[in-house]
């Protein structure tokens, strides 16, 4: 081997053992577990199918895993809406550098604190007799307190928008910014109105900020399980949250097959995502 | 004849003051070539961008063949603007780039794309329809931006220093192309750049503009001949702008001769710039003054000077073109 190909090896060696040892042997022992054998006490080595087969032939599994696809669905209509707005204003709307940054750093004060505190601030909010409830009452707008607030799929959807349109945001206003202006101003000497210009200059040259900001949010909403824990109350569950039940129950074979099923998933939505949107011209 | 573009004391302040179009009076006949002229900062561009629609007038009015377009949108005035670094749609391909205008406007697909390609043709780049802008060469670029430009059928088109990003080569070149066009198409062209030998070579109305002002509007040889002001005489170049006696005046630095003694003024030469077919000699002046002339090569060479020889500088008293001392405002 001459001298520099040795060079380049080495050079490259730390970053492909730290990937070694922190992703792909924990996901080769996440593999092997998920064909485990188990009883209440231990795992039993073993290679056998049961664990797969007791999951997916499960109506509840493949409802969980419905469930948190609509999650993730819906949640990511939802940021992209805000996201791209904001994100919009921040590039094109607002003048000159220095309010553009302000408002921007604005945008991440939410951040400062813990997700976990941020959920649980919108508790006192939407309870049965929170801030809401109250003021509608008062206000006269309704006459019993509205249920649907706190403990549903709404307050998880609510919380996840919350918890997550930054991520949007961030690539969104990071690709805009990169817009040459001209070509704005060439669209609309070519007569180009608002939506014609959105339509056909400024959305397909945010697409990798797009991409993206979705494959953030994405998975982020496919592995959670603490937001959909609190603020679903309970009443309603995503694999992460099976997944970590399964955990508590010490049913790790059972626990890894899940995850081995939500990691397939998740990886062809990556695919899906990529294959619509080539954001190698964004990295 | 009623003029295609007319600025009526057209001005453009901007938010903090500044005034970056002054007052601004001009009348281009149909079918010309307009070359707006000046140094950086002198209005050129904010003038063309308001005649485009991409900057708003502060005062005055513009009329576009008798049109008042002072308020309408870019595409409802009948212009075209061929950007400066030609701003084509990167994720669009040369004739997808060509056909944006018809596509705006709810032409159908086939037809569009058809008519794109003959303006490509048309600007001879029929070969590249499916290339993306980042896999054209600069010259290449600027013919699909002119193209798209062409597209919309303009009574006026306007230019936003077209030639400044090629080279010299590929300039000259597009220059004639550009005037070709002009002529062809029968429309008007208003052109904005910084090099006067551009404005020379294309303009049939070379508009000189300083501080917001217009200070001179002619044909470029009117403009060479007889420069308005000491401003302009310098800065369409090729003049020695020279206070004696008399008062300020401007002289062609090719109708300057060295002559033995008795020249207007004497001085040593302190640069000798072989040229090719001519000889630049500056000449400097005990009084600080500075002076050049311009000779053909075989007259300098018959009687060849040296910096540091003294010597004397002539021209005929019909070449010196006396300078108002504080031209019109």
């Amino acid at each position: 081997m001459r001298r520099s190909a040795l060079f380049s090896w080495l050079q490259a060696a730390p970053l492909a053992l730290v990937l070694a040892v922190f992703l792909l042997v924990p996901m080769a022992m996440l593999v092997i577990v998920s064909f485990f054998d188990y009883d209440s006490y231990s795992l039993i080595p073993d290679f056998v199918l049961t664990n797969y087969r007791e999951s997916f032939s499960s109506a509840v599994t493949w409802r969980t895993f419905g469930k948190t696809l609509w999650f993730a669905g819906l949640t990511w209509v939802i940021t992209f809406g805000i996201g791209f707005w904001v994100a919009y204003y921040l590039a094109f709307v607002v003048r000159g550098d220095m309010p553009r940054m302000v408002l921007f750093v604005l945008c991440t004060v939410p951040f400062w604190t813990s997700n976990l505190i941020r959920m649980i601030a919108w508790v006192p909010f939407l309870g049965r007799n929170g801030l809401m409830n109250s003021a509608l009452i008062g206000m006269g707008a309704i006459n019993k307190p509205l249920e649907f607030l706190l403990f549903s799929d709404f307050a998880v959807v609510l919380a996840f928008v919350h918890l997550y349109t930054l991520f949007m945001v961030v690539p969104v206003f990071n690709t805009m910014l990169r817009i040459d202006r001209r070509l704005l101003e060439a669209a609309r000497d070519a007569g180009a109105g608002f939506w014609q210009t959105l339509w056909c200059v400024i959305l397909p040259l945010t697409k990798p900020g797009i991409g993206i900001g979705s494959i953030f949010v994405v998975v982020l909403v496919m592995g959670d399980f603490a937001t959909v824990r609190l603020m679903s109350g309970g009443q309603s569950a995503s694999v992460g949250l099976m997944i970590s039940n399964q955990i508590g129950l010490m049913q790790y074979p059972a626990a890894a097959a899940n995850a081995v099923g939500l990691l397939a998933m998740v990886l062809l939505l990556m695919a899906a995502i990529l294959r619509a949107i080539d954001i190698r011209r964004e990295l | 004849m009623q003029a295609d573009v007319e600025l009526i004391s057209v001005t453009k302040r901007y938010g903090g003051g500044a005034v970056a179009v002054d007052n601004v009076s001009l009348a281009i006949p149909p079918g010309s070539y307009c070359c707006l002229l000046g140094p950086s900062g002198c209005g050129k561009t904010s003038t063309l961008r308001m005649i485009a629609g991409h900057e708003e007038v502060s005062e005055g009015d513009i009329l576009l063949a008798g049109r008042n377009v002072t308020d309408m949108a870019p595409a409802q005035r009948g212009t075209a603007m061929m950007f400066q670094s030609y701003a084509l749609f990167p994720h669009l391909t040369a004739l997808e780039n060509v056909a944006f205008g018809p596509r705006m406007r709810g032409v159908a697909k086939a037809e569009r794309l058809k008519r794109a390609g003959e303006f490509l043709d048309l600007v001879q780049l029929g070969t590249m329809a499916g290339r993306l802008p980042s896999q054209l060469s600069g010259g290449q670029q600027q013919r699909v931006a002119l193209a798209r430009a062409l597209i919309t059928h303009p009574k006026v088109l306007l230019l936003d220093e077209p030639l400044s990003a090629l080279d010299p080569f590929l300039r000259t070149q597009m220059r004639e192309e550009l005037k070709r066009l002009q002529r062809e198409l029968g429309i008007t062209f208003i052109h904005v750049t910084h090099g006067q030998e551009e404005a020379m070579a294309l303009s049939d109305i070379a508009v000189v503009m300083e501080g917001g002002r217009i200070v001179q509007a002619a044909h470029p040889r009117e403009v060479f001949e007889r420069p308005a002001s000491a401003f302009v005489a310098r800065f369409i170049g090729g003049h020695n702008v020279l206070a004696l006696p008399p008062g300020s005046f401007a002289v062609r630095t090719d109708r300057c001769r060295l002559v033995p003694s008795g020249g207007q003024i004497s001085g040593t030469v302190t640069a000798i710039e072989y040229q090719g077919a001519a000889v630049r000699v500056v000449v400097a002046c005990p009084d600080g003054q500075a002076a050049e002339a311009l000779l053909p090569d075989g007259l300098f060479h018959a009687a060849p000077v040296a910096p540091g020889d003294a010597v004397s500088l002539g021209w005929e008293a019909a070449d010196a073109h006396l300078l108002a001392t504080h031209h019109a405002a």
